[in-house]
């Protein structure tokens, strides 16, 4: 039985091992050594220049407002995603009131959990073209058409610097809701309905029930749900490419660090000083999880 | 319903006579509370459920409208007559057909291979213990701590040195790449469960390793299979930062894909003013969204979760 068990383990790793060396880590340790670098184009040759990269990066007005963008993205989008998804999840699931001992949701759940989840499915970047013309600047895009209807004058949703990041929150919010009202239901609905029970003979009315019961043995969940909002806080790359004017713009007041770097490699070539805002990238996004899962431990409630 | 009588809850009803003033005040005011909640609670999701539909309908409707009709028309009317001119013009001259023919190639390929290396590594990390073992499987996992940002460039000039650049079979060689750690995460968990007896009894009759694989471990890991090959098809037909960096330059635009090739009619629409072909571009690749999601609507909402819930 043992016969052949090498080779086999050989034959069957050697390939995907291949291909994930090649094209994943070898990149990932390769980006360290090259942010320290001064390599600018493919025919020139790297020079090594210690952390001038990073000197360089500490006073770049465009970095910092990168920075500024991913803090704010940080702090709304997951927000504002988790309160409406977990409202929404629980009308979906408690919502209805206990019928027979089981808790249902509110009439039409199944429509609206359907509804909701699909724009997780479209692209990114399909839905960032679909909100340039619903956001367009004057009565043919859907929101200026609606808001001409009450005579309100056309919003520059996005040339107009001050608004035009919340307005790219706004789509990232809308694609994102579904999938998290389903991850929520999903959790909902492994609390065992007698919890319930005891809480509706307790007299718990739907409040109570949602802060008391719902949402503490929802943590985990929650948790989850933190991490994964805030690692695509610090992407943002697609949609602001699309929709933003000149890609970040006005003026870099959308401007995120996933457009720097593409921006700095692909079109000024500068491949050391994009390395080193994805060094920096890297440890902001390390550094935000390692947070996350200190900050938000609590003693798990067991079932 | 419930709120009409909201206005009376201040005397007890005589409904709840027998539980006495003692239980019927917190009852009603439960009652009341209930009401208000879902009364709110019932126009919220419909707001949200019109808030998701009417971008993609406006979208589907604009498509068949001239530009003079999406420009000076209300937004909100119907199409005068439905035209499919703008369905010709980004089928034909705007390529929406061949960047749409590009990614079912690239995506197909990649999927297959992805669970066919993905499947491989993690039945051996699972269940094959061996010095090593445990490196290789932490090196596939860290994977997922990284941003791809990070690998970019280096990317860029490995695929550029190997002369894959522009090709098919660089993308689809770095799709895999990047759906690695997670598939073998995932399915690692997966082949771990399943039970050992079976794998004992088939090698007793004589089956090699591999025949073990293939015909008892691949079928008996099915769901887990399909769910995560649906999470990888559905993550490569969305990728726009990867094929954006490496299928750029002279040419490189016969084999975009659709995420790509979107992006950049929205860019010649803008110059164009051809918002027609535009939306008739997004409906194209829409559709196809729509009806596959409302065939495997259940199976994609598992895929796409399964990997939040552990």
């Amino acid at each position: 039985m043992r016969h052949g068990r090498y080779p086999f383990i050989i034959g069957f790793l050697a390939i995907p091992v291949a291909i994930y060396v090649t094209f994943v880590i070898g990149p990932y340790a390769q980006a360290f050594y090259l942010a320290t670098t001064n390599w600018r184009g493919v025919s020139a040759n790297p020079k090594f220049i210690g952390l001038e990269n990073f000197e360089r990066l500490l006073s770049d007005d465009i970095f910092w407002k990168a920075i500024r963008h991913h803090g704010l993205l940080l702090l709304a989008m997951p927000l504002l995603t988790i309160a409406i998804a977990l409202f929404f999840a629980f009308m979906l699931n408690v919502g209805g009131g206990s019928r027979g001992g089981v808790m249902t949701g509110v009439w039409g759940s199944k429509f609206y959990r359907v509804v909701f989840f699909f724009p997780q499915i479209l692209a990114v970047v399909i839905v960032g073209v679909i909100f340039s013309r619903v956001y367009a600047p004057d009565d043919s895009g859907l929101l200026n058409g609606a808001l001409g209807l009450f005579g309100i004058d056309p919003v520059l949703f996005m040339a107009n610097p001050n608004i035009a990041l919340w307005s790219i929150i706004g789509v990232l919010v809308w694609q994102a809701v579904g999938f998290y009202v389903v991850l929520f239901s999903a959790g909902m609905a492994s609390v065992p309905k007698d919890i319930y029970e005891a809480a509706t003979i307790d007299g718990a009315g739907r409040a109570a029930m949602f802060f008391r019961v719902t949402l503490p043995l929802l943590w985990d969940t929650l948790q989850v749900a933190w991490v994964y909002l805030g690692i695509a806080a610090f992407d943002a790359f697609a949609i602001v490419q699309v929709l933003s004017v000149d890609q970040g713009g006005p003026d870099g007041a959308t401007t995120v660090l996933g457009m720097e770097i593409y921006r700095n490699a692909f079109s000024y070539s500068q491949f050391g000083y994009a390395s080193a805002m994805g060094v920096a990238l890297f440890f902001l996004t390390i550094t935000f999880a390692a947070l996350t899962l200190r900050v938000s431990r609590r003693d798990t409630i067991e079932l | 319903m419930t709120t009409e009588m909201a206005p009376s809850a201040p005397v007890a009803p005589a409904g709840t006579g027998k539980a006495g003033t003692r239980a019927g005040t917190p009852a009603v005011q439960r009652r009341r509370e209930v009401g208000l909640l879902s009364g709110l609670g019932h126009v919220a999701l419909a707001v949200w459920a019109i808030l998701v539909i009417a971008p993609l309908l406006w979208t589907i409707l604009a498509s068949f409208k001239s530009n003079t009709e999406i420009f000076l028309g209300n937004p909100f009317a119907l199409p005068k007559e439905f035209s499919f001119d703008s369905f010709a013009r980004a089928w034909t001259e705007a390529n929406v057909g061949r960047y749409f023919l590009n990614s079912v190639l690239v995506v197909s390929l990649s999927t297959a291979g992805t669970m066919l290396f993905g499947a491989m590594a993690a039945y051996v990390l699972a269940r094959y213990p061996f010095p090593g073992n445990r490196v290789i499987y932490y090196l596939f996992v860290s994977g997922l701590a990284f941003p791809v940002f990070l690998a970019l460039v280096p990317l860029f000039l490995i695929v550029n040195n190997l002369g894959l650049l522009n090709t098919y079979t660089g993308l689809i060689l770095v799709y895999i790449a990047y759906s690695l750690p997670f598939t073998v995460f995932f399915l690692a968990a997966f082949f771990k469960t399943l039970p050992q007896s079976v794998a004992e009894a088939a090698m007793i009759d004589g089956a090699s390793h591999t025949r073990l694989f293939f015909q008892i471990m691949v079928p008996m890991a099915r769901p887990g299979l399909v769910s995560i090959a649906i999470f990888n098809i559905i993550g490569q037909w969305n990728q726009y930062l990867l094929p954006v960096a490496l299928m750029q330059g002279q040419g490189a635009d016969a084999k975009w894909v659709l995420t790509q090739g979107i992006a950049s009619i929205s860019t010649s629409a803008g110059y164009e003013a051809d918002w027609a072909a535009l939306f008739a571009a997004l409906t194209l690749s829409i559709l196809p969204m729509i009806i596959v999601y409302a065939i495997f609507q259940r199976q994609i909402q598992s895929g796409l979760t399964s990997g939040a819930v552990k």
